[in-house]
């Protein structure tokens, strides 16, 4: 980002630009110079995944638009107009609705690798909360691509998360109102939507730009949380982790494309294969997988707007993650403790998955809000508190001291 | 790298029992579908183009009285990865059919012969004259049905070895759907204009009894049992609902087969680059 580069190009016209728009130094020193942790694993490839998967949503999703008309009337027969008669309109639209699915699955275990390795902390704060906005922007674009299809599951699902805001004392119906457009969900609704679900994702991009920013500032987070000593322990970000991570690209997307291909309506939901009908409600709405979670949270506390604040909390306590943790060793690799905690917590969180797919009755209700409150109490007792009772198993000097110290184990 | 597939080998079973079809719904007495095995199954799967065309008769001569099939085209019988019949064929039962048309010059609405290019016409004009017709109850369209329809929920195994590789058992559950009018109500109950059918989620259904064998007769001599017609129709219900299979399935074993060499080369490269770095 600064002015004067320190590159010097062979081509003339190359020099030209570059000492008028360094743009290319940029893309030299950030891109393919760029020093780099050389003993990164491959949870770290799902960084380079998910740049793809929003390159490949954004793209799917531009064409998709080209064929698609958001109006309550016509949404639904336009998607299967795209199904049966666009020129393969079935792969675009199963690669944007599954592609949807995987960017959640990517995100979700880059969160975890994340809150694993400590990568929120000092000096990553900023980075990690870039992160956190990232999410809940993602959260807010799925939601409304899912509205788009006008199916049962798409205007229930719409209603229910919008009649949330109705638990805002005063003034949640005039808010409820607002949003819809009207007096209920409908054609000014699903319009908005449409043209919110086009904006976001390029908010997205930028808050992406921001994100890799300021990851270039203090450099990767790596598997022993040891910072960069020397340039022993990195290595160019080209050809090193650009063949990684493209390696680990291409097995991703043949994980997508057998769902894409072989069980294109796997992660989706057969109610949304009808006609949205306003008059009729399916026996249970449920909300597409990746918001399981959250639901359950929503439906763990027996007050409408204490679950809303539930839910909107488990999401923002992200956000202080980096105060929260007290420990100064960064990797949960050297935190015995925390290891174990860690584990529990992504258990947890699986567990509340489940709870949000099922009917909020019996046993479900009581794991549920037992899971709830684990979430919570993960981040504002436990992680402050063993921070400063665990004692850590010691720290390798150098990242370069810990390779050796493995490869030479490996090797006697 | 063990440790990564160990771990993501357990979030994803966790993960399918997210799944929205691992929902429990359903009544007391309720049954799962059976499972008939389709030739459209599995990634080799493809339609049976004999049963395709035996399904369309029995649509055609049973259910098209009441439901209707409004976003397939007449042309997309001819058209491959389906029945395929031949263009004439196709354009023959197009033509049987009355489609309004209009305005003319004069401002009137008229009726004329169907064309390829029309989509099947329904057999009422709108939902209202269809409730009227039958008692309250809107018999739906079928273009969709297999895909809006799920036939087994709940457990593990229902979910990887049905739902992942078999789809949620739409085909499935039309098909029982239709032969599970044998089944008698519990106690005997009796309920006026509706049907016991242990394969409905509701349990009594409006609709009664479509089939009673040899409501059609095949023209290759296939026996029309209950049973062999209600697969037959749903295996040309499947192919209503998703035309595009056979060409999905094909350019995904492709697909799958240029990206295993690209990551094979990519990691034989990766490999190369790294040989020198201890890491």
């Amino acid at each position: 980002m600064s002015g004067h580069s320190n590159y010097e190009f062979k081509n003339p016209l190359v020099n030209w630009v570059d000492s008028r728009l360094p743009i290319v130094s940029l893309i030299k020193g950030q891109a393919m110079d760029f020093p780099t942790p050389k003993n990164l694993n491959y949870w770290w490839t799902f960084g380079g995944i998910l740049a793809i998967m929003l390159v490949l949503q954004l793209i799917t999703g531009i064409v998709l638009v080209m064929h698609y008309t958001p109006t309550a009337d016509l949404a639904f027969d336009s998607v299967e107009h795209i199904m049966r008669d666009v020129n393969y309109g079935w792969l675009l639209r199963y690669m944007h609705a599954n592609g949807a699915s995987m960017f959640f699955i990517a995100v979700y275990i880059h969160i975890f690798r994340g809150m694993y390795y400590g990568s929120y902390k000092e000096p990553r704060e900023v980075l990690w909360m870039l992160g956190v906005f990232i999410f809940i922007a993602m959260m807010a674009t799925a939601f409304m691509g899912y509205v788009l299809p006008w199916g049962q599951m798409s205007f229930w699902g719409a209603k229910v998360i919008t009649n949330l805001f109705s638990a805002i004392p005063f003034v949640g119906d005039s808010i409820v109102t607002w949003l819809w457009g009207g007096f209920n969900v409908g054609d000014p609704t699903l319009n908005r939507f449409f043209s919110l679900h086009y904006l976001l994702p390029f908010v997205l991009a930028a808050l992406v730009f921001l994100h890799i920013w300021a990851l270039h500032v203090p450099g990767n987070n790596n598997p022993t949380g040891v910072e960069v000593k020397s340039e022993a322990d990195t290595l160019p970000f080209h050809p090193y982790y650009t063949m990684k991570d493209l390696f680990a690209i291409v097995v991703f997307l043949m994980f997508m494309a057998a769902f894409v291909f072989f069980a294109p309506n796997f992660m989706g939901h057969a109610d949304n294969y009808i006609e949205a009908n306003p008059l009729s409600t399916p026996p249970h709405i449920v909300p597409e997988w990746y918001f399981l979670p959250f639901y359950a949270i929503l439906r763990s506390i027996p007050d409408k707007l204490l679950g809303v604040i539930a839910m909107f909390s488990s999401l923002l306590i992200l956000l202080a993650l980096p105060w929260l943790d007290s420990s100064r060793v960064r990797s949960g690799k050297y935190r015995p403790i925390f290891k174990q905690l860690f584990w529990i917590f992504v258990f947890n969180c699986l567990v509340l998955g489940v709870v949000g797919g099922q009917p909020p009755e019996g046993i479900w209700v009581t794991i549920g809000r037992i899971s709830t409150a684990y979430y919570f109490l993960h981040f504002i007792i436990l992680l402050p508190l063993i921070g400063l009772l665990e004692s850590p198993k010691p720290l390798p000097a150098s990242i370069s001291e810990d390779v050796l110290a493995k490869s030479g184990a490996k090797s006697s | 790298m063990k440790k990564l597939f160990k771990s993501l080998a357990i979030a994803s079973i966790l993960g399918a029992l997210m799944s929205p079809q691992a929902l429990a719904s359903s009544s007391e007495g309720y049954i799962p579908a059976k499972n008939y095995s389709f030739s459209f199954e599995g990634i080799f799967g493809t339609y049976d183009r004999a049963q395709l065309q035996r399904g369309f008769l029995v649509y055609k001569e049973v259910c098209s009285a009441c439901h209707g099939l409004k976003r397939v085209r007449y042309r997309n019988l001819a058209e491959p990865g389906g029945p395929e019949l031949t263009k004439a064929q196709a354009k023959a039962i197009a033509k049987e059919a009355e489609v309004t048309d209009g305005p003319n010059e004069e401002g009137e609405m008229f009726t004329r012969p169907g064309q390829l290019s029309d989509a099947f016409v329904s057999p009422y004009p709108n939902d209202e004259a269809a409730k009227a017709a039958n008692g309250g109850a809107l018999p739906p369209d079928l273009s969709l049905i297999t895909k809006a329809r799920s036939g087994w929920h709940g457990t593990l195994k229902s979910l990887f070895t049905y739902s992942l590789f078999n789809g949620s058992g739409g085909p499935e559950y039309v098909a029982s759907l239709l032969t599970g009018y044998s089944h008698e109500a519990p106690n005997g109950e009796e309920k006026d204009g509706l049907s016991y059918n242990p394969y409905f989620p509701a349990l009594w259904i409006a609709m009664p009894a479509p089939l009673s064998g040899d409501d059609v007769e095949y023209a290759d001599g296939t026996k029309a049992t209950v049973e062999q017609q209600a697969k037959d129709v749903a295996a040309f219900l499947t192919w209503a609902a998703e035309p595009k299979m056979e060409e999905r399935k094909s350019l995904g074993l492709i697909v799958m087969l240029y990206l295993a060499v690209f990551s094979i080369l990519l990691y034989l490269v990766k490999k190369a680059i790294w040989a020198n770095v201890k890491h």
